[in-house]
């Protein structure tokens, strides 16, 4: 089945089966940052955004997106290297496996919530999973982006 | 120092974090077979017949493989030196299968979809066998895991098939007896451990093809690459000669990796059908069909006088190694051996351990590796000793925990090839990492508890640790240095690394020898046609091990700059030195630049490429120590565990990044408290896992961090390079036994099984 999307801006036309998920359908078209963890939308590492929202795209099927936009990080690459020398500044950049979802994650929650809390920034984020950095680490990067941003 | 002990950031830190294709599967070609594997449903059968016919006959399916296409010749997948002192009990394929999740069928097809509709096709008749499920009475059961002849292990290591014990391990000092007979007091606790997950984020993944001369590459997600050459070699039948392994970057590792299990597959798919193969692993497939941390259970016996001074232990340990034997024996040894060497001052001590054969997913490696398990049994049991005595838990590690300075015999006993000089722990800063410790956690403000409300009470607890750094004599690690034209420098080196940064340390070590700029360090790492042998990354050697052999390299490399360096400035060698990416001649101050240097050595004078390579292989016992202190908060009404603030003092020698290195500790501490609360492999009564998804298996969230707050103590080991000691394991340790205790003294329910989850909590409040 054909599938017309946006993707990082660009239009595409993809032939996917309807049993396929967003995730593979990114991979197999080139879009490698967009990675696999778990299988069962639980871990984060898949996340892209889908018209502007994040969400888990191991679990979307790819037919749902036709007639939609999707971000990956390949499409908002100065964004995203300006959050990743925060996380990388602060050594929590480790096996680096989860960090572009990460990175999407928090594109999403500075859109959703201004001057997050610890709390609310913790919250937004807990469906990210990273078995390297223990999270505390992360918890300093991003709020010491978001401070670097006022 | 100019670049070690600097918190520079990962070399390839920001091509990791945008999302840049560096891993296996980024790698792999778009015609690349699809392979997958067909397991077991049941926990211990026998293959009565395969019929793949109907399978085969789907369009696009290439080969299906059964056991009565492979070769029979047993080996083991465990990562390790050899001879491997894990038993060869694995077969590529068998008639038998062992637990749920082992191997029956490799399908490799055109595509994914095509692959599972061939899987669900092969009809499999087993004859269905009693699985033994319980380690603790998996001795005497009347089913043997390993019923076939010709399985064996090079080394003696106590392997008694027909009782389902895989190995043993046993070593004593002193007579404990007496010893026991003469203390004023006696305890004797069991603690229990659980199977945990490593759950690294990249599952593990290989990707196969023929090279132009018909070799075997192999690209594949691991923490030991050459181990994985020979053991291809072994089990394939090739020589090691026509196999390279190419290791990308990795996506975690947590000893996942330090066994070889994706590699065969897609091997002997692109052997058989010369065509590019690829296997990713699903999160069920690491779970049924890779391994898990090996639960153990601990009997310990401690006496001492009416002070507190420790006289004897007697540590009996028991473990679960499942299916097959990796990583038994290593495991179950570090238990005793990289644990009951913190206590010296006893006058007796004892270990034995075994590890025992059942039906369950087999035990692997998982950073700690048995020390995790042994130092929360034999640390929540000096803590009771502690309370039974009313002294405080601090106190009585000030009187009985080893150090700096001193020995005990067990550090030779226990590493390999030691003559019988004692080895003194010259660099243990374990007495300031306690005390700086208590200072930070507000120990005598917070001991026992604190009451919050009627409903919740706050209590703290502390443990000790240490690990190894690398393996003495055993796991050797070598490094290759080489002065590129335009005066930068390319470092070849086995190690292997998982996202810890070790690329990036070994490059600082380098840079630090050689007087330059970290920038003019090119890292290329795990090759085995390229780059120089290396053990791999795993008991905590990389700093350590391959550390020292990027010294020896640089130094090597530093005597050659220095010959040729006199060279071009005619004048001895004495007046030479490096600075700042140039070469000095001391006398008159005159220089030259590297870049002008190499440029002239490669296309004028002498026309010459200097390379060099260095090997380090550890000689003595240089461990790591930590401190831990957990403060809890225990809900009265529910039993819940939360915790509040984790300290973490860690002796690591000196800090080559302390960045990175604070992140070990962070991650570990916070991986210990997956392990202390709630992280648990389950099986049901027919041996299959519970929750083989991390929908059910739950690692810790972002809302579970709280406070961890880290430090390192001031040390320097003389035998480390640059001072240094390991750091990825120990930080791990104190969490459990430090939780325990934190809970007792909140509210006085001590929980000896882990994972200590608000089920176990609330049923002992009340039954109080």
């Amino acid at each position: 089945m054909k599938i017309n999307l946006k993707i990082n801006g660009e239009k595409k036309v993809f032939d996917v089966s309807a049993d396929e998920y967003l995730a593979d359908t990114l991979r197999k078209n080139g879009y490698l940052s967009v990675r696999k963890g778990c299988d069962t939308g639980s871990c984060g590492a898949c996340t892209v955004h889908f018209d502007g929202k994040a969400i888990l795209s191991c679990v979307m099927l790819s037919l749902r997106a036709d007639g939609h936009e999707i971000t990956t990080i390949e499409g908002v690459t100065k964004k995203a290297e300006k959050i990743g020398k925060y996380l990388v500044d602060e050594g929590v950049d480790q096996c680096g496996y989860c960090s572009p979802g990460t990175i999407m994650s928090i594109l999403y929650l500075e859109k959703c919530i201004e001057n997050p809390t610890d709390e609310e920034i913790l919250h937004f984020m807990n469906g990210n999973l990273c078995r390297c950095t223990g999270y505390v680490g992360q918890l300093r990067a991003i709020k010491k982006y978001l401070e670097g941003k006022k | 120092m100019k670049v070690v002990n600097n918190p520079i950031s990962k070399v390839d830190g920001m091509g990791l974090v945008t999302g840049k294709p560096a891993y296996t599967d980024d790698l792999t070609s778009s015609n690349s077979l699809i392979v997958k594997v067909l397991r077991s449903p049941h926990a211990f059968a026998k293959i009565i017949s395969i019929d793949t016919s109907i399978a085969e006959k789907i369009p696009g399916i290439e080969c299906i493989l059964t056991y009565k296409d492979v070769l029979r010749k047993p080996f083991t997948r465990a990562g390790q030196c050899y001879p491997e002192l894990s038993a060869y009990d694995k077969f590529l394929l068998d008639e038998y299968v062992r637990h749920v999740g082992d191997d029956v069928a490799i399908i490799a097809g055109r595509s994914e979809k095509i692959v599972d509709k061939a899987m669900k096709l092969i009809k499999v008749e087993y004859e269905k066998l009693d699985p033994v499920l319980d380690y603790l009475s998996a001795e005497d059961s009347e089913t043997i895991v390993h019923p076939e002849n010709d399985i064996f292990t090079n080394v003696d290591v106590g392997f008694n098939k027909d009782k389902n014990i895989a190995c043993e391990v046993n070593f004593s000092v002193g007579n404990l007896e007496d010893t026991f007979k003469k203390c004023e007091k006696v305890i004797t606790k069991t603690y229990k451990t659980q199977a945990q997950a490593q759950a690294m984020m990249e599952t593990q993944r290989t990707y196969t093809y023929l090279d132009i001369q018909g070799r075997l590459v192999v690209v594949t997600s691991t923490q030991i690459p050459f181990h994985v050459r020979r053991i291809l070699s072994h089990c394939l039948d090739i020589p090691r000669s026509k196999i390279r392994v190419i290791k990308p970057r990795i996506g975690g590792g947590f000893g996942s990796k330090q066994t070889a299990h994706s590699e065969f597959y897609p091997a002997l798919v692109t052997l058989k059908t010369k065509k590019p193969a690829k296997i990713i692993y699903s999160r069920k497939d690491v779970f049924r069909g890779t391994t898990s941390r090996h639960s153990m259970k601990f009997d310990i016996k401690i006496g001492s006088d009416s002070n507190g001074i420790i006289k004897a232990i007697d540590m009996e340990g028991l473990s679960d190694t499942g299916a097959y034997g990796e990583h038994a024996q290593t495991t179950i040894g570090a238990a005793g051996k990289k644990v009951l060497t913190l206590y010296n001052k006893v006058d007796a001590v004892r270990f034995s351990g075994k590890a025992m054969y059942t039906n369950r997913v087999p035990g692997g490696a998982l950073r700690g590796f048995g020390v995790t398990q042994g130092t929360y049994a034999l640390e929540a049991t000096i803590n009771e000793l502690a309370k039974e005595l009313s002294i405080d838990p601090i106190k009585i590690r000030e009187m009985n925990m080893i150090k700096k300075g001193e020995t005990t015999p067990l550090y030779n006993m226990t590493t390999k090839g030691a003559s019988d000089d004692p080895m003194y722990m010259d660099s243990c800063q374990l007495e300031y990492c306690v005390s700086r410790g208590k200072e930070l956690i507000k120990w005598d403000e917070k001991y026992p508890n604190i009451k919050v409300s009627d409903k919740r009470v706050r209590g703290v607890g502390m443990a000790i640790a240490q690990q190894g750094s690398g393996l003495p004599n055993i796991d050797m690690a070598s490094a290759s240095l080489k002065l590129n034209d335009d005066g930068f420098f390319t470092l070849m080196t086995g190690a292997t690394d998982l996202g810890t940064g070790s690329d990036t340390i070994l490059a600082q070590i380098a840079a630090e020898k050689l007087k330059v700029d970290v920038d003019s360090i090119n890292v290329y790492a795990s090759d085995t046609d390229i780059t120089p042998y290396d053990s791999g990354a795993y008991a905590s050697s990389t700093t350590y091990t391959s550390g020292n052999a990027v010294i020896n390299a640089a130094e090597n490399m530093k005597k050659l700059l220095i010959k040729y360096g006199a060279k071009y400035f005619n004048t001895k060698e004495t007046n030479i030195d490096l600075l700042d990416n140039y070469i000095i001649r001391k006398d008159n101050n005159k220089r030259i630049s590297l870049k002008e240097f190499s440029n002239n050595m490669i296309y004028d004078y002498p026309h010459m490429q200097l390379f060099t390579t260095g090997s380090y292989v550890p000689k003595k016992a240089a461990p790591p120590y930590m401190a831990g202190f957990a403060e809890v908060e225990v809900d009265l009404e529910t039993g819940k565990v939360t915790v509040l603030d984790y300290v973490g003092i860690v002796d690591c020698g000196m800090v080559i990044n302390p960045k990175l290195a604070r992140i070990q500790i962070e991650g570990g501490i916070m991986q210990g408290i997956g392990y202390s609360l709630y992280e648990d492999v389950k099986y049901n009564e027919n041996g299959r896992l519970m929750n083989d998804s991390f929908m059910q298996y739950k690692i810790p969230s972002r809302k579970d961090a709280k406070n961890i707050r880290v430090e390192f103590a001031k040390g320097f080991d003389k035998t480390g390079p640059y001072g240094a000691k390991s750091i990825g394991e120990v930080v791990i340790n104190t969490v459990a036994p430090a939780i325990t205790d934190a809970l007792y003294n909140a509210c006085g329910v001590r929980i000896r099984t882990l994972p200590i989850t608000p089920e176990k909590v609330f049923l002992k409040l009340n039954n109080k």
